[in-house]
């Protein structure tokens, strides 16, 4: 025991001693994120911290100063949220940022940001209320009425449903927000919402839920979930028989719905941010191709999204032709058609991003392109 | 009686009075980061102390903070923010009636925060104190987990996962601190009152603390509710600290950390509640360069973000192992033993010279 | 709701119940011989469902093997999490083990975030496990029958190893008086590795077994089943092996009919797991079949 004690102290004494890599240049332009490192929703942030890493391999400088990270873990935490921001800023002295993964915590962070005029760009906080007077905060991702109204007209007018049932994760906003849009308009449109059931972040056992779904026999089931549970509840419909079109949303673009879902998501729908094979734009591709090289993964909807945060504040800065809080934001606002990862981006009222959506589908293991919905 | 009573009473408040003016200079000439690491220690010293009391002080481990904070937060939060804002944050189903006419403000809606999760607490101990020991730990868990997935469902009143925003940024260090300093004063007393001398009987021998006719339960049920008082405010300074709530915020990693704080402290001691609220909160800022990248001479060692979660798991095992009793074990700050150490220092000093 | 709907949910009640069940033996045996809460169970769990997968990925061992040294080596784990964590708080007060359970717990969960990273994996389901069952309208995948199988058969052993060796009655010798025990000569320590060993070699099977039904595993997976198991084994009657499993199955059977009866309200599905240890602990806390008296 005393020599692990020892070791422990001997251990702390080096990490005293160490010396943070803050090789400051002292013109460099400073990027800082915040994202959910650990805790509940650690994957996102780790995926999309890849993808702000793969475009600054892509983008390393602006203006001809090198582009320096920093990044904040937030323990998927509001309390640590706010905690990074305000360090960003006053510590690390950064220009812009870019984060959160989840709205919670982006709503915790956006006032902070906008009260010192830093710009803050969030890859993926869904929650309409996140840009709501804003004056500094962005976001790259659709908002949710966007997606659920056109995946209602979607699954209505193209797929013919008239009865459709939900399947939502209660304990998401982004999940809970899109599935009462998507019902809202599909409601409007004529159709009936037969069944509703709700199931938790972790949930791992969707079977009671898809049986009583099941039971009221829809044309469609939107899920509009992250991809872990869509592939669980996938793969436990196709045990169960259930033989339904299941159409779900852009946070079902990973690999792992694959990966996990096996033969079960063949077929499964989705609204997403780009199409491998209908790639909009030469950094669309020279994207999707860095990011393989360097992960080995297959590019997903986060870490396209967190390079798009990236790629879009880099591009205010060249407009702005400077690093000023107030003139990067005034550039970011009039983004207009910025040919970015995840199609091409217009920055509309509140800091919202305004673009089109491709319809994709699981075909093969792969995911395929089906069509293009304009904003 | 203590002789030096009088003496004391000067110290303290002299200690206060200096400790306030070092909080006005804080906040004066800190940055924004810094100050908002001093609300959170101020903030947790509450939550931590408050906990102590019913975990420490009466001996009875429990895990629903988390649960009080959250009702605390979200009672503040309905009551302040404006009918027209509640209006723009219900944007899937809008809250009920008279949810969405009242605002009150911020003192009051503080007060109504302690007071509901006060009366919570109380409902939940006719409950919970039916079992002891980890039963109890468990039981008072399930509570937490409860809360959150009832603020998760009840879309009309909480607004669900969305969680409310755009809450006034009314707090700040003078509330944090002045709620500390209330709280610390309520429970020292509380403490020294023969309540607090049944409480640590409770908490040594619940059976003979009984044989020699204390009601257990009863003193339960007062730190318990006292407890959820102070944590319901804090709750509610909270909200309106970061300025945004949601369920997820209330998870059992909030009690987690209340409760490495109290372990280090030494259960059972407000000092040490206090000195480990600001260590694990301070600390917790601190060791955020083990995850950054580091350079040791030639080694370059790459970022690892989640380190600082691993040391505090393990500072809690290793606690338990080396330093069951923590900073200050079940002892106490007092000012003899601050003057009696001057005194001895005095006196080498003078012999030396 | 017909009959055809009420058998298919008995049956996902039932496969979902005995996965409890046998998370929550592991549970019960510690608390009953140390009467210690192992928070850390259902995260050792999860560490067994890791090892499987690392077993099959890195070391490309056939899933048989892979999923025995698995369960190995979740054993030592266990051994090693009660020599260094539990055995020097032994005799301290009863709530610095559960402290030092809860920080084993987050270590482990932490540890895994930043070793395994957070993204989930897909754990490989073998061709025996993959094919569906189809009976009179009702349909089910064959891990459904296979996981009570190998559930009552783990139970059958570990019943035996309790009550018909000479392991097993140290333990149970243990669980009613353990100074008396060490006085009779008995290697206390020893029997509480064992007990350890066991319990984590049963979790690591029911994680194992989860991990198939549920292809999918991340370092936080643990924490939900492992809350259940708990509140399972406390249903049961803790200290008590076959209640757990019992009380696994009427967890799973109640969270399952509450959803299918009322799926409006399935979003307080993991409310009634702790309404339910809520309400045993009120009224009964000795859980359905224990005998002996809480503390």
């Amino acid at each position: 025991m005393k020599r692990i004690l020892m070791s422990l102290l001997a251990l702390s004494l080096i990490f005293t001693f160490a010396i943070p890599s803050a090789a400051v240049a002292e013109e460099s332009f400073k990027v800082g994120a915040y994202l959910p490192m650990t805790g509940p929703v650690a994957a996102y942030g780790q995926m999309e911290w890849a993808g702000v890493q793969a475009a600054n391999k892509i983008q390393p400088t602006v203006l001809g100063k090198n582009v320096e990270l920093f990044l904040v873990d937030t323990k998927s935490d509001k309390i640590e949220a706010a905690n990074a921001v305000d360090r960003l800023i006053k510590k690390n002295k950064v220009h812009a940022i870019i984060g959160e993964a989840i709205s919670g915590n982006t709503l915790a962070g956006g006032p902070i940001a906008d009260k010192a005029q830093i710009p803050m760009v969030s890859p993926t906080a869904t929650n309409p209320l996140v840009t709501q007077d804003k004056k500094y905060v962005f976001r790259v991702c659709f908002i949710d009425p966007f997606q659920g109204e056109a995946a209602a007209s979607y699954a209505y007018d193209t797929m013919g449903a008239k009865k459709a049932a939900i399947l939502v994760d209660i304990a998401q906003d982004y999940c809970v927000g899109l599935a009462n849009f998507f019902a809202k308009s599909f409601i409007k449109k004529g159709g009936e919402i037969v069944a509703t059931a709700y199931c938790q972040t972790m949930d791992q056992d969707f079977t009671a839920q898809l049986s009583a779904i099941m039971a009221a026999k829809p044309d469609v089931i939107y899920m509009p979930n992250y991809y872990t549970e869509v592939a669980l509840s996938c793969r436990q419909a196709a045990e169960l028989g259930l033989n339904v079109p299941v159409f779900s949303a852009d946070g079902a673009q990973a690999e792992e719905l694959i990966s996990i879902g096996g033969k079960a998501v063949e077929g499964v729908i989705f609204i997403g941010h780009f199409a491998k094979e209908a790639a909009a734009s030469e950094l669309a591709k020279t994207y999707i191709e860095t990011y393989e090289k360097e992960t080995g993964k297959e590019a997903s909807a986060f870490d396209a999204l967190g390079a798009d945060a990236y790629f879009i504040l880099l591009d205010a800065v060249e407009r702005a032709k400077s690093v000023e809080g107030p003139k990067i934001r005034a550039a970011l606002a009039s983004t207009k058609n910025f040919p970015a990862v995840s199609g091409n981006i217009n920055i509309g009222e509140d800091g919202n991003a305004i673009k089109d959506a491709v319809l994709l589908h699981v075909k093969d293991g792969k995911f395929r392109y089906l069509a293009t919905f304009k904003q | 009686m203590d002789v030096h009573h009088r003496r004391n009473q000067i110290l303290s408040i002299l200690a206060i009075g200096l400790g306030f003016v070092l909080l006005y200079l804080a906040q004066k000439y800190l940055t924004s980061y810094q100050v908002r690491i001093l609300n959170n220690c101020g903030l947790f010293i509450t939550l931590a102390v408050s906990y102590n009391l019913i975990n420490g002080v009466t001996g009875q481990f429990s895990l629903e903070p988390n649960a009080f904070v959250a009702i605390g937060a979200y009672t503040s939060a309905l009551l302040t923010l404006s009918p027209a804002e509640k209006a723009m944050s219900f944007i899937i189903e809008p809250i009920i009636w008279p949810l969405s006419v009242i605002q009150t403000p911020f003192i009051i809606s503080l007060l109504a925060a302690g007071i509901v999760t006060a009366i919570f607490g109380f409902l939940m101990g006719f409950a919970v104190f039916r079992v002891r020991g980890d039963y109890l730990a468990i039981v008072t868990l399930g509570f937490g987990e409860v809360v959150r997935v009832v603020a998760n469902n009840t879309q009309t009143i909480t607004n669900g996962p969305l969680g409310l925003k755009a809450l006034a940024p009314y707090t700040n260090v003078w509330w944090t601190w002045g709620l500390a300093l209330i709280t610390v004063f309520y429970v020292s007393r509380l403490v020294r009152t023969s309540y607090g001398m049944a409480m640590k009987a409770v908490k040594y021998d619940e059976a003979a603390a009984e044989a020699v006719g204390i009601n257990a339960f009863r003193h339960k049920m007062l730190a318990f509710t006292s407890s959820a008082f102070f944590e319901g405010i804090g709750g509610g300074l909270l909200a309106h600290l970061i300025t945004t709530i949601s369920p997820t915020l209330f998870t059992f990693f909030l009690t987690f950390n209340l409760l490495i704080m109290i372990v280090v402290g030494g259960l059972g001691s407000t000092t040490g509640a206090i000195i480990a609220a600001i260590l694990v909160t301070w600390g917790g800022e601190f060791l955020r360069f083990v995850e950054e990248p580091i350079n040791i001479f030639f080694i370059h060692i790459p970022a690892v973000p989640g380190m600082r979660m691993v040391i505090f798991s393990l500072l809690l095992v290793l606690m338990m192992i080396f330093a069951r009793h923590g900073i200050m074990g079940t002892r106490e700050f007092s000012w003899n033993w601050v003057v009696d150490r001057m005194n001895g220092l005095k006196f080498l000093l003078r012999n030396r010279g | 709701m017909d009959l055809a709907q009420f058998s298919q949910q008995l049956i996902n009640g039932i496969s979902l119940g005995s996965l409890y069940g046998i998370i929550a033996i592991g549970y019960t045996m510690v608390y009953g011989i140390l009467r210690l809460i192992n928070f850390a169970h259902g995260d050792v769990m999860m560490m067994g469902c890791f090892f499987a997968y690392y077993g099959i990925l890195m070391f490309s061992l056939p899933w048989q093997f892979s999923f025995i040294i698995a369960i190995a080596l979740t054993a030592i784990l266990g051994i090693i999490i009660d020599r260094g964590a539990y055995r020097p708080v032994r005799k301290a007060p009863r709530i610095s083990a559960l402290i030092t359970a809860i920080g084993v717990s987050f270590l482990l969960e932490n540890a895994g975030i930043v070793v395994f990273g957070g993204r989930q994996k897909a754990f490989f389901r073998p061709e025996m496990f993959d094919s569906i069952i189809t009976f009179h309208g009702i349909r089910f995948l064959n891990l459904a029958i296979y996981v009570p199988i190998i559930t009552l058969t783990l139970l059958g052993i570990i019943l035996l190893i309790i009550y018909r060796t000479k392991v097993g009655r140290a333990m149970r010798c243990i669980s009613h008086d353990m100074e008396t025990t060490r006085l009779m000569g008995v290697d206390v320590n020893r029997v509480i590795a064992i007990t350890f060993a066991m319990g984590s070699a049963a979790a690591a099977a029911g994680g194992i077994l989860w991990a198939l039904k549920y292809p999918q595993i991340n370092p936080l997976m643990g924490i939900i089943p492992g809350l259940k198991a708990f509140v399972a084994a406390v249903l049961g009657g803790i200290g008590n092996v076959g209640g757990a499993m019992i009380g696994g199955l009427i967890l799973g059977l109640a969270e399952i009919m509450l959803v299918a009866i009322r799926p409006d309200l399935s979003g307080y599905r993991d409310a009634i797991a702790f309404g339910i240890l809520i309400i045993i602990l009120l009224f009964r806390p000795t859980g359905l079949f224990g005998e002996k008296l809480p503390e």
